[in-house]
């Protein structure tokens, strides 16, 4: 080995002055392959923070102008891809709303129940995958496989683990199966005991929690200005929860608290998200008691529902009816109307606007996780760089609802 | 819910609300463009009505108006303490979208920055005094606003190919050291960089 003979007054490592720039994302693994955050850095810590999204825009918006209202659920099943059961009957309940029509009390209690336990795959996939980011990989498998449970009930129900298709204006696609209320009753206390084992191997980890204690803070009032609702306004000890501040379906009926946060850290909204499962729990159970096993599950309108198959087959009139609804979609009276359900994120509004033909003038979603990855930038400004992926991770951003 | 807020803007505004209505319990006002900021910040400010949380915004198209405002702007706000809502229209544009512009609220509420970005974006709206209006969702060398009615939905436009802001000569939101291959797992042109000089 040569001697280490430099001059040290010569070779000085000049340490670079100006800011440096780095590009995090899209290709990154902790930025889902959605969203790049062009970053100004002085040593590690953030200076400047440009969030960019829109790489998954797949022009939901302009495509539901093209067909008829009931063609519409298959877009917004891949809105929100981890929960796509809230955002079906998110909009059924928008269409409804301009229809001026009610369901029956036993499709209202299904809803719920099938919502809620998107909602237990929304937040288990949030928790987990943050986790997992921080590298504690075996939380996450725990709950996935808690995720599971929850999918081989809706691929039980609906027929498709992941883009069910399910909500139809004024009603669902089928009625519940004989063995609903018996599966989801075991799998949720099922779910809850991994949630429990998962959590314990989180929430006992040193690391875990210094990695997520105090980072990425925000005031109750700037969460609220920046539009922010769901779990991230919640963890802010805001308690706005459309189930309870404007009840829809049955939520004003059923018992559920609703878990707020303290200071509005990663932490908070970690544990909030965890609160929220085991109250999904508790509205699943009584949704599946007070569901009656009897009774239609459509409502009894013709101009949006589709005849009974026997009738289609051998009456003329079940057959016309059936080829106007397909062919020439459900006729939706003009008017604009502004919908809004407690989704996986936070507030998801369906502002539809209908000239009074078979297809939608307009469809706005207004997507909960657009409005929360837009004050990213305010959580990291000044952290360090590593604080970017628990603070990214705990926010849920969802690429296809954030980007359209 | 927020009738009380319709009668207040009334009261307040006089003939820049130019319609009122309430269908299906939506309270919904109709602002003439140029008092658009006032009114949102009277809607923000006044302790009975405390529109804190700004909930949407987006942009309507309507090609038979003409040039009687051919774009609607459609801002939804919520108020937190008092749980009530409001939803605030203004039309905007002639046929040609000339003079489309809204004075922009994102100093009233910070989250309607990516929200008129994404209004301007999409249907061609433009919010004076915004901050940073650039695309948000679409790409800065696309052509058109895709919301607009009279942009076909079928209409394709090309992969840009890599080019430097001087050839481009827009904006393209891109820093150094970022390359040709930028974001690719494989590079769309050969890398110009040459890395013989280090050896």
């Amino acid at each position: 080995m040569e001697p280490l003979d430099i001059d040290l007054e010569e070779g000085e490592l000049e340490l670079p002055a100006e800011p440096m720039h780095l590009n995090m994302g899209p290709s990154h693994p902790a930025m889902h392959g959605t969203v790049r955050i062009v970053l100004e850095l002085s040593g590690e810590t953030i200076v400047k923070a440009d969030v960019q999204v829109g790489y998954l825009h797949r022009g939901f918006e302009k495509m539901c102008e093209r067909g008829t209202w009931a063609q519409v659920f298959p877009y917004v099943d891949r809105l929100n891809y981890v929960s796509p059961m809230l955002n079906n009957v998110g909009y059924a309940l928008a269409v409804e709303k301009l229809c001026g029509i009610a369901v029956p009390d036993r499709c209202q209690w299904y809803r719920m129940a099938l919502g809620e336990l998107a909602r237990i795959s929304d937040h288990l996939t949030c928790n987990g995958a943050m986790a997992m980011e921080l590298g504690a990989f075996t939380p996450f498998l725990w709950f996935v496989k808690a995720r599971e449970m929850v999918w081989d009930i809706l691929e039980e129900e609906t027929g498709a683990r992941l883009t069910h298709s399910f909500g139809r204006i004024g009603g669902m696609a089928n009625p519940p199966t004989a063995d609903f209320k018996a599966m989801a009753g075991t799998a949720v206390n099922k779910i809850l005991g991994l949630v429990e084992e998962g959590e314990r191997m989180l929430l006992k980890n040193r690391i875990f929690i210094d990695r997520l204690q105090n980072v990425g803070a925000i005031s109750a009032a700037d969460a609220v200005s920046l539009g922010w609702t769901g779990p991230c306004l919640r963890s802010t000890g805001v308690a706005y929860d459309i189930r309870k501040a404007h009840p829809y379906l049955k939520y004003d009926e059923v018992d559920f608290d609703v878990p707020v946060g303290t200071r509005g850290d990663t932490m908070d909204r970690f544990l909030c998200r965890l609160g929220e499962i085991r109250q999904s729990k508790r509205i699943i159970e009584q949704c599946i008691e007070r569901m009656p096993d009897e009774g239609p599950i459509n409502c009894d309108d013709p101009r949006v529902v589709l005849p009974e198959k026997s009738d289609v087959y051998t009456t003329i009139e079940g057959t016309i009816q059936h080829f106007k609804l397909i062919m020439e979609g459900a006729k939706v009276p003009a008017g604009e109307v502004y919908s809004y359900t407690e989704g996986g994120n936070g507030e998801l509004g369906y502002y539809l606007v209908s000239d009074g033909s078979g297809t939608p003038y307009r469809v706005r979603i207004r997507p909960p996780c657009f409005q929360i990855t837009g004050g990213l930038h305010r959580l990291i400004e000044g952290r360090m760089l590593a604080d970017i992926v628990p603070t990214f991770g705990a926010l849920n951003m969802i690429g296809g609802e954030c980007d359209h | 819910m927020s009738q009380l807020a319709l009668d207040k803007l009334k009261a307040r505004f006089g003939a820049a609300i130019l319609e009122t209505h309430s269908n299906f319990g939506d309270d919904t006002a109709v602002v003439e463009p140029g008092q658009w900021k006032a009114v949102a910040k009277f809607l923000r400010e006044d302790p009975e009505l405390d529109f804190d949380m700004p909930v949407d915004l987006c942009g309507v198209d309507y090609p038979a108006r003409g040039d009687a405002g051919r774009t609607e702007v459609v801002m939804h706000l919520y108020s937190i303490s008092k749980k009530h809502r409001i939803r605030l229209k203004a039309r905007v544009g002639d046929e040609d979208m000339e003079h489309a512009e809204l004075n922009s609220v994102t100093s009233i509420w910070p989250g309607m920055n990516w929200l008129e970005r994404e209004t301007f974006d999409m249907s061609g709206v433009r919010f004076r005094g915004h901050p940073d209006l650039r695309r948000i969702l679409m790409y800065p060398e696309f052509e058109g606003h895709p919301l607009q009615k009279t942009y076909p939905a079928d209409r394709i436009q090309p992969l840009v190919p890599y080019r430097t802001e001087e050839e481009a000569g827009v904006p393209l939101e891109k820093q150094a050291p970022f390359g040709p291959d930028e974001g690719m797992a494989f590079g769309r042109t050969k890398s110009t960089i040459s890395h013989d000089e280090d050896n």
